[in-house]
């Protein structure tokens, strides 16, 4: 962008910081996957609060915030997880524009709830685009800031705000989308290898967060192994019953490994691989996914394909109702 | 044919249970005809080894009716099995010290601590020793089913009757460490690690040619950071020290440059005569 501002500079990067837009459609045929924010609706709020487009790149903060000091005036808003943003010490507002003048420092408190805050500056994040994003896919050293999660000594460039940002903006209360710990998954795929009391018992039990969970997939334990089908297995799959013929995994697809540890693939998922699948969660919950906190109990609850169709709806209307009050 | 629904926005087609060409070959020919018919709302077309999926909007077109355009163009895979294409020769430093010390380093998770990969694979293959499974991996060669896993991946299916493939289990627990460009093989398929990372697959040796460069440096990765595309021929050539040497110095002197020729691929050919087939292949690549 021509008339950039200052940057932002990393005093400390927080655990796994990201540069991430709405991701990169259009090379999952080829292994790069689509990437972006995984609360992509947190990340919409965020930057509409700051009078961005959409699609602007803003920073993806799990778990622990970063320290950044604002080189720069700016305007930032913070949405996603109850990470409380402070200005040199300050408590600010969530959900809320609020301005930061040169030289100040934005730090965050402890987590209260959710996973990952979205941090939008006005003018969004200015590292290059690389096949249509600037997303960040740390597996392929591709998009974001160099590649890789931010490290201390970090700069950012920001580009310059597309129209004033509305100070004092916020979203209301009942517009802010919390995490739930009940992700809706179609069956399908290759259900059929598991028995139709495992099939019941997967949507039956409570798992929990395990805490190898990440942009790639969330993995979940604690729910009673699924017994599999018998079968010979077919000419190049594998002699493990949860093997396929190393196939293309959807987005929000549930493989079960063995049959034991249910692994949800995410935005930077691996698109493809040798794991039976149970189902699909439906698009309009991937969005709680990345807000689940290791540990935490939740279940998979059955749905058919008009209810995720409804679903759907119901995300698409509750985002006109963002846009509407952020317009 | 098996249709089944990834989700609301994910079609997953499954044309064979077992891994066969002919499965692939239906795979990317229905993959081509869906591209080719421009569906509204179609987003991503992915093809696999013996499957597909289709991620689509369905804002734009209903699931069931996806369905029914898809079953339309089920016809496409059945004809054909002609393909123009390219075959690459890729060097290999077989048993290379990199992947000897990852595979040491992980010895609890194998089938077998006290072999290496490359002799537990020899082994359980019937190959008298190491050498004899190299010259069998080396002596045929590969067709890309897949491309993926992680960016530019590729799935390689070994080009000689099913009988005399080579076949190994995965790890019975994934390494958490594969060094990049290793020389892979799971199941009856072999993989070229793109990047460095996790990874269940055997190891076998490295190559010096890089098939993923994010950066776009090196020169044959220009235009595109991803080197392979399914339907590819790839024939390995076993190398030593020296050469491996050799080739990584070319590569860092922007010098390095694959040998890479086009030919006619026809699945119906290679069925009838694989031998004769591979050679005729073989001839072009080093005609």
């Amino acid at each position: 962008m021509a008339d950039a501002r200052p940057p932002l500079e990393i005093a400390k990067p927080g655990l796994a910081t990201t540069v991430q837009d709405l991701g990169r459609p259009g090379y999952y045929h080829l292994g790069i996957p689509l990437s972006g924010a995984m609360d992509r609706e947190a990340l919409v709020a965020a930057n509409l609060l700051v009078g961005n487009h959409e699609g602007d790149a803003a920073l993806e903060a799990v778990f622990l915030g970063p320290e950044i000091r604002f080189a720069g005036d700016a305007t930032v808003a913070v949405t996603g997880a109850d990470l409380p943003p402070r200005l040199d010490g300050a408590e600010q507002p969530g959900w809320a524009a609020f301005p930061v003048r040169a030289g100040q420092v934005l730090s965050f408190g402890y987590l209260k709830a959710g996973a990952r805050a979205y941090i939008a500056v006005a003018g969004g994040l200015d590292v290059p685009v690389v096949l249509g994003s600037r997303s960040t896919y740390a597996l392929g050293a591709l998009g974001g800031h160099e590649g890789r999660a931010l490290r201390a000594g970090d700069r950012i460039g920001v580009g310059a705000p597309r129209r004033p940002p509305p100070a004092g903006a916020a979203l209301p209360d009942a517009l802010r989308r919390r995490a739930e710990p009940v992700l809706r998954v179609l069956p399908g795929l290759y259900d059929h290898r598991v028995t139709a009391e495992a099939r019941e018992r997967f949507f039956a039990d409570t798992w929990k967060v395990a805490p190898e969970a990440d942009r790639i997939g969330y993995r979940f334990r604690g729910g009673r192994p699924l017994d599999f089908v018998p079968r010979e297995p077919p000419f190049g799959a594998g002699s493990d019953p949860s093997n396929i013929v190393d196939s293309g995994y959807p987005y929000g697809s549930v493989q079960v490994p063995g049959g034991t540890e249910p692994i949800v693939l995410h935005r930077d998922a691996v698109s493809g691989g040798g794991y039976f699948m149970i189902g699909t969660v439906i698009a309009a919950d991937m969005d709680l996914i990345g807000q689940l906190q290791p540990h935490q109990p939740m279940r998979f609850a059955r749905v058919d394909m008009a209810q995720a169709l409804a679903a759907r709806r119901e995300s698409a209307e509750r985002l006109a109702r963002v846009r509407a009050a952020l317009a | 044919m098996r249709y089944t629904f990834g989700g609301d926005e994910h079609v997953f087609v499954e044309v064979d249970e077992a891994m066969s060409l002919d499965a692939f070959f239906r795979s990317l020919s229905i993959t081509n005809a869906v591209r080719d018919s421009r569906i509204r709302g179609v987003t991503e077309i992915c093809p696999a080894n013996a499957s597909f999926q289709i991620r689509f909007d369905p804002d734009l077109i209903a699931p069931d009716d996806l369905l029914g355009e898809l079953r339309r163009l089920e016809g496409a895979g059945a004809g054909g099995g002609e393909l123009r294409t390219r075959i690459i020769e890729m060097p290999v430093y077989y048993g290379d010290p990199w992947t000897h010390e990852t595979l040491m380093r992980f010895r609890e998770r194998h089938q077998d601590p006290t072999a290496t990969d490359l002799a537990y694979t020899a082994r359980i293959n019937g190959y008298p020793d190491v050498p004899a499974l190299v010259a069998a991996h080396a002596g045929s060669p590969w067709f890309v089913s897949m491309v993926g896993f992680v960016a530019g991946l590729p799935f390689l299916y070994q080009m000689v009757e099913p009988e005399r493939q080579i076949q190994a289990p995965k790890y019975l627990r994934p390494r958490t460490d594969t060094p990049k460009l290793t020389i892979g093989h799971g199941g009856c398929f072999g993989a070229i690690y793109s990047v460095r990372g996790a990874g269940g697959y055997q190891m076998f040796g490295i190559t010096p040619m890089p098939i993923y460069d994010p950066a776009q440096t090196i020169s044959y990765l220009r235009e595109f950071m991803i080197f392979f595309r399914p339907g590819d021929i790839v024939k390995f050539r076993p190398i030593g020290r020296e050469a491996y040497d050799a080739a990584v110095a070319e590569v860092e002197a922007g010098r390095f440059c694959p040998l890479i020729r086009e030919v006619d691929f026809s699945l119906p050919a290679f069925q009838a005569d694989p031998a004769g087939t591979n050679a005729a292949l073989l001839g072009v690549l080093h005609g």
